[in-house]
């Protein structure tokens, strides 16, 4: 009895490292999947909900499960410039383009990453900023340096705008299958879609994974506005001059004191 | 009250901007000028991205200086013909400005050089304004009559051919000088985006000997006529005018520079240029502070190919 279920745990440790399929299910969730930016804006949150579907059949596992959700915004290219002195100036000197990082990356968990799975782990499934690649043209190449320094500095800057964040205490279990964790979005986050990818993890294996999206997505006057000084420029400039034109007769109207 | 700019892409506080708009707006129809060089730095404080910033002032600056030259023009403290040779100069110095802006930034080096004449020019003109308003106060303190035209200090230019007769300022010149000081703020204001005000006020005032009580009014209306260009210009370029950041500044500007108009009307000239000049020069040495001082992180980010 003992021998079978050594072979067994064993065997779903197996199945676990070849891809995720084991006795466990996850099934994971967002409060919305829209998010429209109105006037009034200024940021927003969400909650990401989920529980672990058992197969009764299976056999119970002992560890706790631990969950990973990986947040990731719209890629835009960035570049990092870093500063040095010339006769007495900073001036630019050197700089790196980085070639579509995500704009966005959140990385919540249950507990430090350390604790929930290897380090080689979590290098081969890119779990945490660190070893989420982020190429970089490097003399006509793309290559991805992860001690760079402009890397390090891309990461760091990021960082300070809440835009790259990493939590190990985010997602919580409020029974041992049912969990939550909260996506709070900062207002300067870029429109477009989200990838939110939940990872399960139990005894330091991937044993299950889900993916869910949203969108931000600008909405009446703010999407009208966006829509006429794209494509519209020149009526758009126009209107604006004629605004302020008006705002500029309306006041000397109204302030007229003799 | 918070409210999200749909072009700059953040949200901002209606009250912090709209206080902007006055503070900047009072000190633009006190002086003449348009004050993008004080707004757009204001700006880019808070957390608008440079470019937006820019485009967005020049339609506040339009707006503010279109007030303050109606003021000017029913007090008949403006002079047209003036206003318009300027224009006439500024139009080839744009055209001339856009040309170099584009092949500095072909060269990778335009942010050094923006920097670089904003330290130059501000604090130059700064520290010249200030001398001259400090030697015009003693001079009054001392009793002696303020010497602001001096019939017999004529400089080389006035010798020149093409002599026209600008009958509000009472000033009778030859029209190259003043088309070249409008080429040179249309130059500049291009490299540098500001409106030059607070270059073709002192400029006007030293060189070509107009009076201070026509040199504001003119001032603006140029102003005015640079800046409502540039604002269709930006918008069909670069698409990057925030309008309703320009409404909020602008609303704020427009009553701001009323009570700016009627508070310069009130301060003595020598003042008025003393003030001006400590005003230019303190922007000028915040400016140089960024290029000298080390900055406090030596890494910084810019996004590139397209708006978000």
């Amino acid at each position: 009895m003992r021998c079978a279920l050594a072979a067994a745990l064993a065997a779903a440790g197996l199945i676990a490292n070849a891809g995720p399929a084991a006795a466990e299910r996850l099934v994971a969730s967002l409060t919305n999947h829209h998010v429209t930016i109105t006037s009034n804006y200024t940021g927003v949150e969400l909650v990401l909900f989920g529980s672990v579907e058992r197969d009764p059949t299976a056999l119970v596992r002992r560890g706790p499960y631990d969950i990973v959700a990986t947040i990731t915004g719209p890629r835009q290219s960035l570049r990092t410039r870093r500063k040095s002195r010339v006769l007495g100036i900073w001036v630019n000197t050197a700089a790196r383009t980085f070639v579509n990082p995500p704009s966005y990356l959140a990385v919540l968990a249950s507990r430090p990453l350390d604790a929930i799975t290897s380090a080689d782990n979590q290098r081969r499934l890119r779990l945490g900023i660190a070893n989420t690649p982020l190429a970089e043209m490097i003399d006509n190449d793309i290559g991805v340096v992860n001690n760079d320094p402009f890397r390090v500095a891309l990461v760091r800057l990021m960082r300070e705008r809440h835009l790259y964040e990493e939590e190990p205490d985010a997602v919580t279990f409020l029974t041992p299958t049912l969990f939550r964790a909260a996506i709070s979005l900062p207002a300067q986050v870029p429109i477009g879609n989200y990838d939110v990818d939940v990872k399960l993890f139990a005894d330091g294996n991937l044993i299950a994974q889900s993916d869910s999206a949203f969108e931000i997505v600008k909405a009446g006057f703010e999407q009208f506005m966006v829509d006429a000084a794209r494509k519209h420029g020149l009526a758009y400039g126009l209107a604006a001059a004629m605004m302020a034109l008006l705002t500029g007769w309306i006041a000397s109207v109204v302030f007229r004191r003799d | 009250m918070q409210i999200y700019l749909p072009i700059a892409d953040i949200p901002v506080n209606v009250f912090l901007v709209l206080t902007m708009g006055l503070a900047v707006g009072f000190v633009s129809g006190m002086f003449g000028i348009g004050g993008g060089f004080l707004m757009t730095p204001l700006l880019i404080f808070i957390g608008v991205q440079p470019g937006v910033a820019v485009a967005s002032v020049t339609t506040h600056v339009a707006a503010s200086s279109l007030s303050g030259a109606i003021a000017y023009w029913r007090r008949n403290a403006l002079d047209s013909t003036l206003a318009l040779t300027l224009l006439a100069g500024g139009i080839v110095g744009s055209a001339c400005g856009v040309a170099l802006f584009t092949w500095l930034r072909a060269l990778d080096q335009l942010d050094l050089v923006i920097g670089l004449s904003y330290v130059t020019l501000l604090s130059v003109v700064g520290v010249l304004m200030v001398g001259e308003g400090v030697r015009a106060i003693i001079r009054s303190r001392q009793g002696k009559p303020v010497e602001l035209r001096r019939p017999g200090s004529h400089v080389w230019f006035h010798g020149l051919p093409l002599k026209v007769r600008f009958k509000r300022s009472k000033v009778y010149v030859s029209a190259i000088p003043v088309l070249a000081i409008g080429f040179i703020i249309g130059f500049v204001g291009a490299i540098m985006g500001i409106g030059g005000g607070f270059l073709l006020v002192p400029m006007l005032i030293y060189l070509v000997r107009v009076p201070t009580a026509t040199v504001i009014g003119t001032s603006m209306v140029l102003t005015f006529l640079t800046m409502l260009s540039a604002t269709v210009l930006h918008a069909a370029t670069n698409h990057l005018v925030d309008a309703v950041l320009a409404l909020i500044l602008m609303v704020g500007g427009v009553i701001g520079a009323q009570f700016g108009a009627h508070a310069g009307q009130r301060i003595r000239g020598e003042w008025l240029r003393l003030f001006l000049g400590l005003l230019v020069f303190l922007v000028g040495l915040r400016f140089a502070f960024d290029l000298v001082l080390r900055p406090e992180d030596l890494y910084s980010i810019r996004l590139i190919g397209g708006a978000p």
